[in-house]
């Protein structure tokens, strides 16, 4: 009795367990936080933005954030070079960040994936192939890639996705037939073929179900990525069309009047800095939780 | 290992012959090269007169065969904004690019080591904290933000640094801090993971057993196995240091390919683009086969292979 | 100079923090290592055999590991001093210099980017005020003395070019490289070939008896031990459960533990080869010590077993038929501190039979507790 009462006191029970694993990994919360508001106010951009993203008044242009003197509430962040209001640009600019980093991802994550499956599947020649071809496009520099076919292609929001779509692809197929390699290696592969399972049932029964942590994990990253790179090609002028209001176009813009209104460009680029520490706390969190192999390094 | 690199050698060929391809049909992605390479309001005589120019009007084949026996030369056509051979002009970039890269590197690499190093072997302690920090942040500052938050700071403000050109030691500072962040971070992250990992190895409990002191330990033991898996990235982020000086030497003024690209990209000269690409990505793969035989270098596992 | 104590350890506990809690790894371990002598430390994994020998010298990670109670004093011509509390600089002077390390895996011991000489010197110019050269002559002599041939050629090569019985040498060469006065082997034939292991038992055995080095030898196998150790110390769940010379531990095993082990020896000897398994898991060492660690396992457990933790206590002073030993356990091998150097036993089955003897009485033995036995 007396030995149990003490058990009791020394060993932690389950439930303490995962508390004390939540609570090491508050990290993870934070992320899921800080997401979650950027993705509130992208979807419900019209009814928090307290004006509207192209609403200008030359006359108030270049206000100062609300804190500073000569700044007041009406526009809380100030107001940018044609005294449009910068929180409500702010807020309308995660729409063009999430759309670019969630469609960009959705693409060349089912390409990568199809891609990497048949590679890993098939091998032989045919993944020779496309190794070889997602190896020479991860040989080119990628920010000069992307520059280049962006150039080339004119600015859209369409084109903006697809060159994302298509250049971050080779990496989802690297990693795809990475795991469909491990996965064949490991017995059950094997032995679901030898009692006769076809390829298709294989293919989504064994090694899809596996797939899924790792390339959530890196989809994670790689969506944080993209929303970086889609602000950097508005930066250069090589984005969305000069009119949308994007984090990106936004600091072209106030690259101008870095002098005496560092604000305009300061606050889209805190936009970016939140946005992304959410989705890498997130991403750190998910390998965690998806993939204990690589807890260590987290 | 002298198999290993002559094999390594003919696939940076292959790959060289591949970037080739591509950055012939870059220019091709719209079906119509004499378009993009005029101004959007240009009039249909002035597009003609580029497509004749360039040869576009000419079947496919020959100008793919034109463009890589140019290639096979050097030769990548006349910059259409400067009139002169592109892959020259790219040459007299060149200097100031390394320069600011070097730099960079420098920067990132000073700082990181001993952060990535005292963090993964005191995990928990300040140092860690500074670690993961940075680390973290390498990863979410934007850098073109990042150097237009360092003008305002230390050109504008305390007046410290000039915020634009190249012209004698300061003019690079800030420019370079702004470029190696990033780095800064991948590498901060990756020292600290393997120093964590290589802190747990038999032998560092050995030489710990022969009384070497910590600081000894980490220096001679623990550093000289985590330089493997960092040489395995410094290659990687020349790499990306290449992509990101579009922006840091636009935004610094900062003569080199970077801001050649960006001028380059604007002007629509894409002669000069595609001759850009093509050394980067030569750049790169040239990285590439150093980083191999740095391998070599540092772990004899390598260099006694057959 | 022999029998001279060098190394006198008393209540050594050692705890890890974990995620699940409290980890008593290592629970009062006191014991004497003599001047030339040699003692083999023996339990399973996870016993706190090597966590006790490392703590000693720090060579455990803190944190999570914490040593909360105990004394080691290391005892030299230079004097008496406490190796738990000198700090990590004055313990790094002793280690390789006074106190010589051998581990278990010659594979992964050595930094494969460093050539095995370099290896050697590095400790050779540690502790020595050798020059470069000198301790490049220094360690090319100490591979010839582990008997490398080619000792010159060799210093250059890296340890991928070494099989494992010569990696274990190079380990030995940089073990002794200071004519140490303790030498701490863990399980250093373990990972190797049974033909090797010989070899460097052999090796290590003769080059300590030449410079009069003790030597603890820390082992899962009976087996090996018993030919090289003078002393035996078996562990379990982080206790010393038993304690005496090797001859007399082997030949009148006294802990249920050791019996079970002994009866887990391959004898070739015997027509009957059968290996005699102990029954049931080791101990979870989660829960402070309070009762024998043994008691889930053992097949003559009863009550007191679960309620108290039994003490060692001295069994070589019985005088029952067949124990070699006939002069009295305090006849001035021990301390003065009060420890008995005989042969000791943490049993209370083994204790109260004694007692009960006298009076005829039969121990209380758990229910079903015989059931192991029959099983094993």
């Amino acid at each position: 009795m007396r030995i149990d009462a003490l058990d009791q006191e020394n060993v932690r029970s389950p439930f303490q367990r995962v508390l004390r694993i939540v609570f090491r990994d508050k990290a993870g919360l934070v992320g899921v936080l800080l997401f979650g508001i950027v993705l509130f106010s992208a979807i419900f951009a019209p009814y928090i933005a307290p004006h509207h993203p192209l609403e200008q008044n030359l006359r108030i242009s270049r206000q100062v954030p609300a804190w500073q003197e000569g700044g007041d509430w009406e526009h809380p962040l100030g107001t940018d070079n044609l005294g449009r209001d910068m929180l409500s640009r702010i807020i309308y600019g995660s729409r063009v960040s999430l759309t670019v980093g969630f469609f960009g991802v959705l693409i060349s994550m089912s390409l990568g994936m199809i891609l990497g499956l048949v590679a890993g599947y098939v091998g032989g020649r045919t993944d020779n192939i496309i190794m070889g071809i997602a190896n020479l496009f991860l040989a080119i520099p990628y920010l000069l890639l992307v520059v280049v076919v962006a150039a080339v292609l004119g600015r859209s929001l369409i084109n903006v996705i697809m060159i994302f779509g298509f250049t971050n692809a080779p990496l989802f197929v690297r990693i795809t037939r990475g795991e469909v390699l491990r996965i064949r290696k490991s017995g059950y592969v094997e032995s679901a073929t030898s009692i006769g399972a076809r390829p298709g049932r294989i293919i989504f029964q064994h090694i899809l179900p596996n797939l899924i942590g790792p390339l959530l994990t890196v989809a994670t990253f790689e969506m944080s990525g993209m929303i970086f790179y889609e602000a950097g090609l508005g930066f250069l002028g090589l984005s969305v069309p000069p009119g949308v209001p994007s984090w990106g176009n936004m600091l072209a813009a106030g690259r101008q009047y870095i002098q005496f209104s560092p604000w305009i460009a300061a606050f889209p680029g805190l936009a970016i800095v939140f946005t992304s520490l959410g989705m890498n706390l997130l991403g750190d969190w998910l390998r965690d939780v998806l993939d204990p192999k690589m807890r260590r390094s987290a | 290992m002298q198999r290993y690199l002559f094999s390594r050698l003919i696939q940076s060929a292959l790959l060289m012959v591949g970037v080739l391809v591509i950055t012939f049909f870059m220019v091709r992605l719209t079906g119509d090269p004499a378009r993009v390479m005029t101004p959007r309001d240009a009039s249909p005589e002035r597009v003609e007169a580029m497509r004749e120019a360039m040869g576009f009007n000419d079947p496919l084949i020959i100008q793919f065969t034109r463009y890589m026996g140019g290639a096979a030369r050097g030769n990548f056509g006349q910059s259409l904004h400067y009139r002169a051979p592109a892959m020259s002009l790219v040459m007299q970039r060149v200097p100031a690019t390394i320069e600011l890269t070097l730099a960079a590197m420098g920067f990132a690499l000073f700082f990181a080591i001993p952060l990535g190093v005292f963090g993964g072997s005191r995990p928990g302690s300040i140092w860690d904290t500074l670690a993961r920090g940075f680390g973290l942040l390498g990863q979410t500052v934007p850098n073109f933000w990042l150097a237009l938050m360092l003008i305002v700071v230390f050109a504008v403000d305390l007046g410290w640094f000039p915020s634009f050109g190249r012209s004698g030691p300061m003019s690079i500072v800030l420019p370079a801090v702004a470029l190696g962040f990033f780095p800064l971070g991948q590498f901060v992250r990756l020292v600290r993971s393997a120093t964590l990992e290589v802190r747990g190895e038999d032998y560092i409990r050995t030489a710990y057993s022969k009384g070497i002191e910590e600081r000894a330990v980490l220096g001679r033991h623990v550093f000289r196995n985590v330089s493997i898996t960092l040489v395995s990235i410094v290659g990687v982020q020349f790499g990306y240091m290449l992509g990101g000086s579009i922006y840091i030497e636009s935004i610094f003024s900062w003569p080199g390919i970077g801001r050649m690209i960006n001028e380059a990209v604007q002007a629509r000269d894409f002669p000069l683009v595609q001759a850009i690409a093509v050394f980067s990505a030569g750049f790169v793969v040239v990285l590439n086969l150093l980083t191999d035989v740095a391998y070599a270098l540092i772990d004899p596992r390598i260099r006694y292979e057959d | 100079m022999h029998g001279e104590t060098v190394l006198r350890v008393r209540d050594l506990s050692v705890q890890f923090d974990s995620i699940d809690g409290t980890v008593h790894a290592v629970n009062n371990v006191s014991f004497d290592l003599k001047r030339g002598e040699t003692l083999g430390i023996v339990g399973e994994s996870g016993s706190g055999k090597s966590v006790s020998m490392m703590s000693l010298v720090r060579l455990i990670a803190e944190p999570p590991g914490k040593i909360t109670s105990g004394s080691a004093m290391f005892i030299t011509s230079d004097g008496e001093v406490d190796l738990l509390s000198l700090s990590r600089r004055q313990l790094s002077r002793l280690r390789g210099d006074r106190i010589g390390f051998i581990f278990q895996d010659p594979m992964s011991s050595l930094n494969p980017l460093m050539s095995v000489g370099a290896q050697i010197a590095e400790s050779v110019r540690k502790h020595t005020q050798l020059q470069r050269a000198a301790a490049k002559t220094r360690a090319i002599e100490l591979l010839e003395h582990v008997g490398i041939p080619g000792a010159k050629q060799r210093y250059d090569n890296y340890p991928h070019q070494f099989s494992g019985g010569m990696r274990q040498r190079v380990m030995i060469a940089i073990a002794i490289s200071c004519n140490p006065d303790i030498l701490i082997a863990d399980e250093p034939t373990t990972a190797l070939d049974v033909t090797v292991q010989a070899q460097i038992a052999d090796l290590t055995n003769r080059l300590c008896k030449e410079l009069s080095i003790s030597v603890i030898w820390i082992s899962h196998d009976l087996g090996v031990v018993a030919g090289l150790a003078d002393q035996l110390m078996v562990m379990y769940g982080g206790t010393v459960v038993e304690y005496g010379e090797v001859e007399q531990v082997y030949a009148h095993p006294r802990h249920p533990y050791t019996i079970g082990l002994l009866g887990a020896l391959p004898k070739l000897s015997k027509t009957e080869e059968r290996l005699v398994n102990i029954a049931g898991a080791p101990p979870s060492l989660f829960s402070p010590p309070t009762q024998c660690p043994f008691a889930d396992r053992c097949p003559w457990v009863f009550e007191r077993c679960e309620s108290e933790r039994p003490a060692l206590y001295d069994v070589g002073g019985e005088g029952r038929a067949g124990v070699v030993r006939s002069d009295d356990a305090t006849d001035g091998r021990g301390s003065s501190d009060g420890w008995v150097d005989s042969h000791l036993t943490a049993c209370f089955y083994d204790l109260e039979r004694n007692r009960r003897r006298d009076a005829d009485e039969p121990v209380a033995v758990r229910p079903g507790a015989l059931a192991h036995e029959e099983q094993g």
